[in-house]
């Protein structure tokens, strides 16, 4: 089987700065590759490069085979920490929103039969994250777990090829957090996703993951820290019983490490 | 023993404690009148509450000769109707602009430097143009309006666009949405809240434009009047006449605050 993404020779520069270097890999279809690094290690320049915010210096990024444009668009869905949903929107408006864009060019509203369809679309999708009872309440009324409950809804409304999360659930509290874990276990299986997922929390990344990325410096330059750039220094493909290499722990200097327990994915 | 910082009030005692000073400065001036009024029974600089009050009856029953309207009534319609037409003009300006600016950083490279050099440029200054340009009618008074309070709220609004988070223009991209779309679907109406608000802070500065120009150049107006009668030290007409004007101002502050409350509940910390 074809990679869904690949990266061939990833650079990302910023004028002497480099942030990337060497990258390259691929993803493959319905895999959850959960992404861990210190701070200042490229992690989010790596999504952004996924998401198209940001094109490479130098490399290729191929989605389904083809050379991916440096543009966002809808076969990329993504959850960020905070701002994924319009506040001016109730949850039910933000979850159309995806379906009025693809339908309405001009007017990005739509009326009578295709906003009943519509919205019988969205109303499924929020059912899906829980969200059934909480159509027309407004982002600024909901907790925190709520809107990313809303965020992901709303993303994967478009049936995105990749589905991106960007420290989704750290700003949440750790019962919510395993409530979030659960119900993204769950969309990733039953609707067979591809989910590229940066977080600070290690034993998120592997309870989570199917792959474990981790993105770090290789070299050092002590007189010019910013000349070397972070590269993948871990690839691992985890089963149930794989346990964090000590040194990407020493490296991370993470304090809450994945128990036995918590390994078990309980859809899996 | 509780804070000064920390005492709440009620709603009752709130409008209790503010009306305090209000009634405080009447006080004060219904003494300082008695007090001039003592010395010189003629006295025109503080009117006393009398007379003011037949001034009032004045205004409010005598026509104005050239337009057999009621005085107060004629110079009233004709200031909100160069108010309305100039603020009309500078929020849809702005409106537009604003929107322009905030979302597009090419219109923003482009346009930018204009609206900030036209900014700067004091409009009171511009009136002796904008008379000999478009004459001495309704047209120049609400341009001199319309140019004074437009480049703020475009500047005003075209950083508030640009501060909108960047998540949620790469959410609306990624979820298919074009620039158009993403404009008016994501950008305009977080933007419309603002817009009031913008307006809201505008409104002082055109109330300066406009009583500015009608006293320049008028024949009615409240801001006409009040310089007419000026000439006879008519403090007894200029001081209700004013009173009207932050009433009316007043007024349209608390219309505005009332249209984006029920507009957009979203903005005013969630409440459907």
């Amino acid at each position: 089987m074809s990679p869904l993404l690949e990266m061939r020779n990833i650079w990302v520069e910023y004028g002497d700065k480099i942030v990337l270097e060497r990258v390259s890999l691929e993803i493959a279809e319905r895999s959850f590759v959960a992404v861990v690094g210190p701070s200042g290690a490229g992690k989010s320049s790596f999504l952004r490069l996924i998401l198209g915010q940001e094109a490479p210096s130098r490399g290729q990024v191929l989605l389904d085979g083809r050379t991916m444009r440096a543009e966002c668009g809808p076969d990329r869905g993504v959850v960020f920490q905070r701002y994924s949903v319009f506040p001016h929107l109730t949850a039910l408006r933000n979850v159309m929103f995806g379906i009025e864009c693809a339908q309405a060019p001009f007017a990005a509203r739509l009326f009578g039969a295709q906003r009943r369809a519509a919205r019988e679309t969205a109303v499924g999708m929020l059912a899906a994250v829980g969200l059934e009872h909480s159509l027309d309440v407004y982002p600024a009324q909901m907790s925190g777990g709520m809107q990313q409950r809303l965020a992901i809804a709303q993303a994967l409304v478009k049936h995105p090829r990749i589905l991106l999360l960007d420290e989704p659930f750290g700003a949440l509290d750790p019962g919510i957090r395993l409530d979030m874990h659960a119900l993204i276990t769950r969309l990733w299986q039953e609707r067979g996703l591809t989910i590229v997922m940066v977080t600070h929390d290690i034993g998120e990344a592997f309870k989570l993951g199917t792959r474990v990325l981790a993105f770090d410096k290789r070299r050092h330059d002590p007189h010019a820290p910013h000349r070397f750039g972070a590269t993948t220094t871990y690839d691992l493909p985890l089963d149930r019983k794989t346990l964090p290499p000590q040194a990407l722990v020493d490296a991370l200097g993470v304090g809450d490490l994945p128990r036995p327990d918590l390994l078990r994915r309980p859809f899996a | 023993m509780t804070r000064l910082v920390d005492i709440r009030l009620g709603r009752g005692a709130r409008l209790l404690l503010g009306a305090l000073p209000i009634v405080a400065l009447l006080f004060v001036y219904l003494l300082a009148s008695e007090a001039r009024h003592l010395d010189n029974p003629s006295d025109k600089v503080l009117p006393t509450f009398e007379a003011m009050a037949q001034a009032i009856r004045g205004f409010t029953t005598d026509r104005d000769p050239s337009t057999d309207r009621i005085i107060l009534v004629a110079d009233t319609l004709a200031s909100l109707y160069r108010l309305g037409i100039g603020l009309a003009i500078a929020t849809a300006t702005a409106l537009v602009l604003g929107l322009l600016l905030g979302v597009m950083p090419l219109a923003r490279a482009i346009l930018g430097p204009m609206v900030a050099v036209i900014a700067v440029i004091p409009p009171v200054a511009v009136l002796p143009i904008l008379f000999i340009v478009l004459g001495l009618d309704e047209a120049s008074k609400i341009a001199l309006i319309a140019i004074g309070i437009a480049p703020f709220m475009t500047r005003d609004l075209t950083s508030f666009v640009a501060t909108l988070p960047v998540e949620q223009s790469v959410k609306a991209q990624t979820l298919g949405a074009n620039s158009w779309q993403l404009s008016i679907r994501v950008a305009l109406p977080q933007l419309m809240p603002r817009l009031i608000e913008a307006l809201r802070l505008s409104m002082g500065p055109a109330w300066v434009f406009l009583i500015a120009s009608e006293a320049v150049a008028s024949d009615v107006g409240l801001g006409y009047r009040i310089f007419l009668v000026r000439r006879y030290f008519a403090m007894d007409i200029i001081l209700p006449y004013v009173a009207w004007i932050s009433l009316l101002a007043i007024a349209a502050d608390a219309l505005l605050l009332f249209v984006s409350r029920r507009g957009f509940p979203w903005a005013h910390g969630a409440g459907r």
